[in-house]
């Protein structure tokens, strides 16, 4: 065989190529033309869904507001170090009036102000005093300034200085200023670029004061080429004058303005946060803090994320458990009855799956209520006497007992035994289990129904008794369903926000509200990203478990 | 080495009966007793009322059933109407009719006339047990959502049955949560948005999900199994998450608030639903008719619409009623990605239950009900259908 097609050479298809070549081309085009037909939802997806979560993902580690906010201050602060317990010196406090100036004026020290306020209280207040009241310094020289001469005071004199062309729309430096006046010319950009962005001609408006103070630096200094060009005159005169001008100093200017400064807890959380990236989001939702000294557990009454991802994990559980426990006689029922009868009881299970999950809930809100359906029911059938009965009978014998503290005794039916099922863990279990119970009846009912009735049979044709027939064969088999529609359940439940949020009360919620709350109340966007990352680890670890149990392609609706 | 007995359906002795009917007896009796302000004596009067009529019905044996059984329900009518009025009547009528069935149920073992004969008492009552604890389970499921329809015609703004309700007294019932509805322009608003958002996310998600899905069941596609991990995230990741990061990234760039920014997230979520459909259907689709249809001169774009597309017809529009669904009731991302503009129906639901408005949601709710009983019907019709083209029978 081998020799023959040796010797007649590779086969040919029709237009002559070899058939191998051919096949192969062939094969290619298929699967780009598969990859063409996935690739606008790939993107769509990638652009829609994938983005946000990896947005999401970005925003729990970045920081950049500290650096962006307070460049120099982060830059002065290198060398310093909290070990050493004295607050900076002046150069940095030199700094952080020169970026304060300009954050105050953009608007952006109480948006850093509260950032550092989550991880050292007091922050917040702190910026904001300073943002009041950091004009005064800076007005320190602009008075000196124009006390040497009114010109000072005029717009149009100091865009003269900086500005190639003082009447134009638009601020571009004039050639040199940078060498003579560096930093006061690097102020006069930001304050230019910052009036434009407002809408406004730089040479029109009220310079900052900040400029002044730079220009005072840079005279001063004498760095830096002598002077040369417009309003030559009056700015040798200034320099005439400055060794003559009254000192400040930035540091007892701002300890005066609060003496926050003088804390070094401050400085050490700013240091602590001046990187662009930081573990610090991270570390709170584990309940863990990074302080100047280092990462550190939270204080005692401050450590709520761990008992919200402990309660999150153990509602979640239990709704599992009592979803499988309820799930399971149903399924087994509508595996073993005969098609039609199944089909109608069906419609059962599906009518709760299709309907609006607000709907749901509002039943179950109607139902629990204190004033509610069911306690409509328990007080009509003259059972509360008994529930109060009940609860009066279990606070003594926990008390006596001694596993329930007396000031905390439990409290379910105060109302004339009308019980409270609402706002706590009990409302949103049993919301929760009647909610995802159809998501544990349909993998459940799938699995069973490929269970051959013929092994029960003869399991107990063989002797086994009702028990052992159905514990040693039938129970074996149907575990994978089980292992599907729990995980299915239990990675739906552990990021449910709705029905906690609408019957949980305080006790009964879930990290997904507090995620929520980050996000739309406390504005702690970080904080928020990173409980969602922690979230989304768990939920895709389980994606995987369920991927490799199940397989992802096997998922069945309806 | 076993002795198996054999139980035949036969009359059972007096004892028997008049116990088990007693027992049924004297729970209904708790209901009739309380409702009249005595449960105690209530359950006792039941007890030995329905024992005795339980023996005398055994006694007379099973010639005088029809009489008996209609004396039965016309006692209990005139009990339950002397007792509760025109409500009472109909209760009664049901009780009566039931107890009549249940004493020759019981009385003449007819509950074992469908079981196989060698089994135990115990076998029996734990058969039927077990499927009195499915119907508790089926009545767990079903009850939250019917229990809210009658609610909804409240004439009160109460989240609970009046009495004028129960004694079903039309002065209890009344349109008016539905007028609210139908007026309030909160509510027609919302009601618009919805109607806006979810057929473009739906039509979005369905001619992606479609292309992808016939791309993704072709054999040769590279990084399969990638591809679908990505795509079926949607639907694994939780909305608090997806609802997060879309917040943060459509504020980026400028898509949060805007009507193009929910629809685009609201497609998003619907794609896997119509993935996993789309797939489903495809797995049963029969290639060598795209092959016939290619070796009779179709073009590609022509085979998918006449050949192909008539078939996985099924699977592609229970998944857009899925992707349909989706975003109709979506409510998490839609109060992030959303603004006040673009407030949905469940959003203010959600609004609703969250402060504790009005019973207008029920009516809402009602009316979402009946929504997804259509939906439904339709999916089950759909499904049918397509087994019958595959030439399977429908079960």
């Amino acid at each position: 065989m081998s020799e023959a097609t040796d010797t007649s050479g590779p086969v040919l298809a029709a237009d002559g190529t070899p058939l191998k070549r051919s096949l192969a081309r062939a094969l290619r085009r298929q699967k780009l033309r598969a990859l063409g037909l996935v690739a606008p939802l790939l993107l769509f997806v990638l652009v829609t869904f994938i983005a946000p979560i990896a947005d999401m993902l970005f925003r729990s580690v970045e920081n950049d507001i500290v650096a962006d906010t307070l460049p120099r201050t982060v830059v002065a602060l290198k060398d310093w170090r909290y070990d050493g317990g004295e607050i900076p010196d002046e150069p940095v406090f030199a700094a952080l009036y020169a970026d304060l100036a300009v954050a105050v004026e953009k608007k952006e020290h109480t948006r850093l102000g509260s950032r550092l306020n989550y991880e050292t209280t007091g922050t917040s207040s702190l910026f904001r005093k300073t943002g009041r009241r950091v004009d005064d310094i800076g007005e320190h020289f602009q008075d000196q300034l124009e006390g040497l001469d009114d010109a000072w005071k005029n717009p149009e004199t100091i865009a003269a200085i900086f500005a190639a062309d003082p009447t134009a729309e638009r601020y571009r430096p004039r050639d040199g200023v940078a060498a003579m006046l560096p930093r006061a010319s690097a102020a006069y950009a930001k304050f230019a670029a910052f009036t434009e962005s407002e809408g406004d001609v730089a040479a029109e408006e009220k310079p900052w004061e900040l400029i002044y103070a730079e220009l005072y630096a840079d005279l001063t200094a004498g760095q830096g080429a002598p002077y040369e060009g417009p309003e030559a005159a009056l700015v040798r005169a200034a320099v005439a004058a400055v060794p003559g001008f009254e000192p400040l100093s930035f540091k007892e200017a701002f300890i005066e303005v609060d003496d926050g400064w003088e804390s070094v807890e401050i400085w050490g959380t700013i240091k602590a946060y001046s990187p662009r990236y930081t573990p610090g989001y991270f570390l709170n939702a584990v309940d863990m803090q990074l302080t100047p000294e280092g990462i550190e557990r939270q204080d005692e009454g401050q450590r709520i994320y761990g008992l919200l991802f402990k309660r999150t994990l153990f509602m979640s559980l239990a709704i599992t458990i009592s979803c499988i426990l309820l799930a399971y006689p149903v399924a087994w029922i509508l595996a073993n009855l005969p098609m039609r009868t199944a089909n109608l009881l069906m419609i059962l299970v599906l009518l709760p799956f299709w309907t609006s999950l607000l709907v749901r809930t509002s039943a179950w809100k109607v139902l629990l209520q204190q004033q509610g359906v069911i306690n409509d029911i328990i007080v009509w059938l003259g059972l509360g006497k008994f529930m109060v009965w009940v609860e009066n009978a279990w606070n003594w014998f926990g008390t006596t007992v001694g596993f329930i503290d007396p000031a905390m005794l439990v409290d379910f039916a105060s109302n004339e035994g009308r019980l409270t099922m609402i706002n706590n863990q009990f409302g949103t279990i049993v919301a929760m289990t009647h909610i995802l119970l159809p998501f544990m009846i349909l993998p459940m009912y799938s699995v069973m129904q490929t269970i051959p009735p013929t092994y029960m049979r003869a399991a107990k044709s063989l002797g086994a008794t009702n028990w052992t027939a159905f514990w040693r064969v039938y129970f074996p088999q149907s575990v994978p369903g089980i292992g599907a529609g729990s995980i299915l359940v239990f990675i739906l439940a552990i990021g449910y926000y709705i029905t906690p949020e609408l019957v949980g009360g305080t006790t009964g919620t879930f990290i997904s509200n507090r995620i929520a709350y980050h996000i739309s109340s406390s504005l702690n966007w970080g904080l928020a990203a990173a409980l969602g990352a922690i979230l989304l680890a768990a939920v895709l670890l389980l994606y995987w478990a369920y991927d490799k149990i199940v397989g992802i392609d096997n998922v069945k609706l309806g | 080495m076993n002795d198996v007995t054999l139980t035949h359906p036969g009359q059972k002795p007096i004892w028997f009966a008049a116990g088990v009917v007693g027992l049924a007896g004297a729970f209904a009796g708790l209901f009739v007793g309380a409702a009249n302000g005595n449960g105690l004596a209530g359950l006792l009067i039941g007890a030995v009322a329905m024992a005795v009529i339980a023996a005398v019905a055994v006694l007379l044996g099973r010639k005088l059933e029809l009489p008996l059984r209609l004396a039965i329900a016309a006692a209990a009518v005139v009990l339950g109407y002397l007792l509760g009025g025109i409500p009472g009547l109909i209760i009664g009528a049901a009780f009566g009719a039931f107890f009549g069935w249940f004493i020759y149920w019981i009385g003449w073992g007819r509950y074992r006339a469908k079981l196989v004969p060698y089994l135990t008492p115990a076998q029996v009552f734990w058969h039927y047990g077990f499927r009195v604890l499915c119907g508790c389970i089926f009545f767990f499921l079903v009850a939250p959502i019917v229990v809210v329809m009658p609610l909804s015609f409240n004439a009160e703004d109460f989240f609970t049955f009046t009495p004028e309700m129960l004694a079903l007294d039309p002065a209890g019932y009344s349109l008016k949560h539905y007028r609210d509805f139908f007026t309030n322009s909160d509510w027609q608003q919302a009601l618009m948005n919805s109607v806006k958002i979810a057929p473009l996310a739906t039509l979005l998600s369905v001619t992606f999900g479609t292309l992808a899905a016939i791309g993704l069941s072709s054999e040769h596609v590279p990084f399969r199994r990638a591809m679908m991990a990505v795509l079926i995230s949607p639907m694994i990741v939780p909305l608090i998450i997806s609802a997060a990061g879309m917040y943060f990234f459509y504020s980026r760039i400028g898509l949060q608030g805007t009507y193009f920014g929910v629809v685009l997230a609201h497609a998003a979520l619907g794609i896997p639903f119509v993935i996993i459909t789309v797939t489903a259907t495809l797995v049963g689709f029969d290639r060598s008719l795209t092959r016939a249809a290619a070796n009779m001169g179709a073009d590609p774009v022509r085979t998918f619409f006449k050949v192909q597309m008539p078939l996985i017809l099924p699977g592609v529009i229970s998944g857009a009623l899925f992707a349909f669904i989706t975003s109709f009731d979506e409510v998490v991302v839609v109060l992030f990605v959303g603004s006040a503009g673009q407030k949905t129906l469940p959003w203010q639901m959600f609004i609703g239950l969250r402060e504790q408005i009005s019973p207008t949601i029920l009516a809402v709710a009602t009316i979402l009900v009946a929504l997804s009983i259509a939906l439904l019907t339709t999916l089950e019709l759909l499904r049918r259908r397509s087994e019958r083209l595959r030439g399977m029978s429908p079960g």
